[in-house]
Order: C-alpha cells, then structure tokens, then sequence
C-alpha cells in the first residue's frame, strides 16, 4: 500500500487530515479513496476537469510526477506520495 | 443608510458596523485568504464570501449568523470536457459576481466566473449549474477574450426587480448581454458603445465594460463604466450614449454607483488612463452627476489630495441612502454621510479592497 502525506497547509481546511494508506494503484484511484475519508478534499488539489491545480504539486518518492493532466505516473508498492503546494504569493 | 458594510479583500471577508456615529469593524473571516466577493443576500441575510486560494482554487462558503459560523458549498464548476477555446480546459478560475435571483425566485442564486461562464443555482446555492445557452453562445470562442484577467470573465449581473427573468450582464471582454428568459436566450447589447482598443472598433462583442449597475428607481437606466468611458442608457440597454468628461478626470476608471432614489445620479472613481492606473495627479478624486452625466462634480473633501495612488476596483464603490462609500487598492476605506460632499476615513490600513456592500 502506498503511503500519501499531505503539506501542513491543508489541514487548515481539513484539520483531521493526516497520512493515509492507499491500496489504488494510480493516483486518481488513490485520491478517491482519500475522497473517502475527507470529502472535498480532491476538489482542493484538482480542477474542474480532474488535472492537478497549477500551485499544487505531487512528489512520488520524492520526484515530482510528469502528467500534470491525467496524473498516469507509476509508483510502487511501498511508494510515498506527497501532495503539497508551491510556496508563493504575499 | 442600512447599518453594516461587507468587505471582500485580499485578506479575508471583514465586516464593518455602524454603531454610535461611526464604523466599527464588526469580524473578519478567513483570515489571510483572499476573498473575491463578500455578498449578503437581503432577502434571507445569508452571507456569501467567494474565495480565491490561489493554490486551492475557488471555494464558495456561507454563513447564516452573521460570519460566526460558514459552511463550505460546492463552487461552480465546469461540467467535464468543457473548453474556453480548442485545446483549453475550463475550470473556474475566479468568482467575479453573485446576485440573488428575487423575491419570485426565492431559491434562486446567480454567480459570474473567469472564464466566462454564468451559472444558477435554483437551491438556495447548494449547487450550481453552468447556464448552458450562454456559454454555448455563438460569439464566446472567437469573440470574447481577457480584459483585466486573462480569460474573459462576467463581474457584472443586473437582475430587474419587475421581472426577474430580465437580467443583463457585463463581461470583460465582450459587453453587456440581455436575456428576458432568465437565461434561455441572450441578446447583445453594445449599440453606441466604443472599443477603441480594437483593430475594429465597430465589432459585435469585445468591448470591455469594467462595471454594468441599473438604477433602483427605474431599472430601464443602465450605467458602466467602461474601458473606453462612461456610458448610459435610458432603455434598458437597447442604445448607450458616452457621458464621459471629454477634458474631466470622470472617464476612466472600474466602479460606478448610482443613487438609490434618483436615476440621474451617480458616481465614479476615476483613475489615471488604462496606461497607468493610478490617482489622479495623485490625488483621490470621487465624481458625481446629477443630471444623467451631463455634468461632473469632483468631490475631494476630506479625501488624500497629494502622495496618492489608490485607485477603486468595480465593486467596491457603493450608495444607500446618503451614504456612499468605498474601498481602495492600498486598503483604505472612506465614507460620505452626504453624497460625496464630504469624506471621513473608516480605516488606512485594510488590506487590498475587492468588493463593498451596504447589507443590513
């Protein structure tokens, strides 16, 4: 099962968010299993139309993923998937 | 004068009170998070804060008891596969205007959006639909485009309170759009209107309306203040005439307000020309007409006359009564017990100001 952390940053909107196993075997499988247990949530890191939002990044063992759009990257078993956001703005 | 004050900035939703003679700060919700509109809806008191994260996108949240408690809706969003134009995905990128949709319709909410989609909720804004006739409209791919944002976006929802299924509504950059079937069909409204940004200037869409508002006592007159200056109709948006100072400061700028009682007045924050976007020589100047923009007085009293660079975004410059008020750019928020003769500063050290409006 993969493991899925989250920045700091969200658990203003989700104070119960915390690391979650996953058993799906993409990222769309894992976020709707984290849909699950903090509905909304999914709507916070994508868009309308299901890519990631452009200030939001997911790191799988630590390199960011390629498909910004269909998030088809692999990752493996024991993989850690690190949803976080760019740091900008003031 | 209704006696509380909305305020939608880049730092929260703050809300102000008037209590023994002046303006206190009443509560500021959503910290840190910028804050697009503050609306209240009269006809239930419900307070709307529509939230841009930047990072997390727009979010929509309500309260019911003043600001105490909010509870997150779903946001507008674009039904799947949707496209701005070929080859770009639509996802709701600001929410830029909220109107309720009446007393006969007393579920009904409207919200405007970058990139230019409409939509309706018929539950009390428990979801919303994307108003499919409009965003189906024959002009929107090839003749819309950015103005102020980069995709083009509706900041501007005038629903006639004689029947409210007649509503216009303003989009930069397109213009002003019609429809007398709450939204089944639409009918261009640009006549008389200029766009003298443009390679041709005498195109049906493309015009850049900062800010479209009807007047209370008689909704047929219609103001914007537009890119190109300031335009007046008289029949509900059927022909525009430019009204604008041809050598005054009251000709460019975003916000327009008009009287609640009286057609033929209002006001404008002019800003120096669309190059620069600033205060006038550096001063704060707010204008009024009482004669249907045939003549504008500059009101300066007790406004910042040197030093200055605040300018007033589109909604944030508002009447009730006697009182107008506005906010800035720089987050300062000024008051007129007297239509404008005379200023008093309610703070100089808000954040940047999106939105006011007057709610009870």
């Amino acid at each position: 099962m993969a493991l899925v952390k989250f920045t700091y940053a969200l658990k203003r909107f989700f104070p119960k968010l915390t690391d979650t196993k996953a058993n799906g075997k993409t990222i769309p499988a894992v976020l709707q299993e984290i849909e699950a247990n903090y509905p909304g949530v999914t709507k916070y890191v994508l868009d309308d139309q299901g890519s990631l939002r452009q200030h939001v990044n997911i790191f799988i063992d630590g390199v960011m993923i390629k498909d910004r759009t269909r998030l088809s990257d692999p990752f493996g078993e024991n993989s850690e998937i690190y949803i976080m956001q760019a740091l900008s703005g003031g | 004068m209704r006696s509380t004050l909305l305020l939608g900035t880049r730092k929260g939703l703050i809300a102000y009170r008037f209590q023994n003679g002046k303006w206190t700060m009443e509560s500021c919700s959503f910290e840190g998070i910028p804050v697009s509109i503050a609306y209240a809806d009269p006809r239930n008191g419900t307070w709307w804060a529509c939230q841009d994260h930047g990072h997390w996108g727009v979010k929509l949240q309500r309260s019911k008891d003043r600001g105490k408690s909010w509870e997150e809706v779903a946001a507008p969003a674009y039904p799947e596969g949707e496209e701005v134009k070929d080859g770009l995905p639509a996802t709701t990128r600001y929410l830029w205007s909220m109107a309720h949709g009446g007393k006969n319709y007393i579920s009904r909410l409207w919200i405007g959006t970058d990139p230019g989609g409409l939509f309706v909720s018929e539950d009390e804004g428990n979801s919303f639909q994307l108003v499919e006739s409009l965003w189906k409209h024959p002009t929107r791919k090839e003749g819309w485009f950015g103005g102020g944002r980069d995709l083009p976006g509706i900041h501007s929802i005038v629903v006639d309170p004689r029947n409210e299924d007649h509503i216009h509504i303003g989009i930069s950059c397109a213009g002003v759009f019609e429809t007398t079937d709450a939204g089944k069909s639409w009918a261009i409204r640009n006549k008389g209107m200029s766009a003298d940004f443009l390679p041709d200037p005498t195109v049906e869409t493309g015009f850049d309306p900062h800010i479209v508002v009807a007047a209370p006592s008689n909704p047929d007159y219609l103001w914007q203040q537009n890119h190109c200056g300031i335009f007046r109709s008289i029949d509900a948006g059927k022909n525009w005439l430019d009204v604008s100072e041809p050598n005054g400061p009251a000709r460019f700028g975003f916000a327009i307000a008009v009287a609640g009682d009286n057609p033929d007045q209002a006001w404008v924050a002019p800003a120096d020309s669309d190059v620069n976007r600033t205060a006038i020589q550096s001063a704060l100047v707010i204008c009024r007409t009482d004669d249907g923009g045939k003549t504008w007085k500059q009101l300066r009293n007790g406004l910042p006359q040197e030093s200055c660079f605040d300018i007033v975004y589109r909604h944030a410059l508002v009447n009730d009564s006697n009182a107008v008020v506005f906010g800035t750019t720089t987050g300062n928020l000024f008051f007129s017990p007297d239509r404008g003769e005379s200023w008093q500063v309610i703070n100089n050290y808000l954040p940047m100001i999106y939105s006011v409006q007057f709610a009870d």
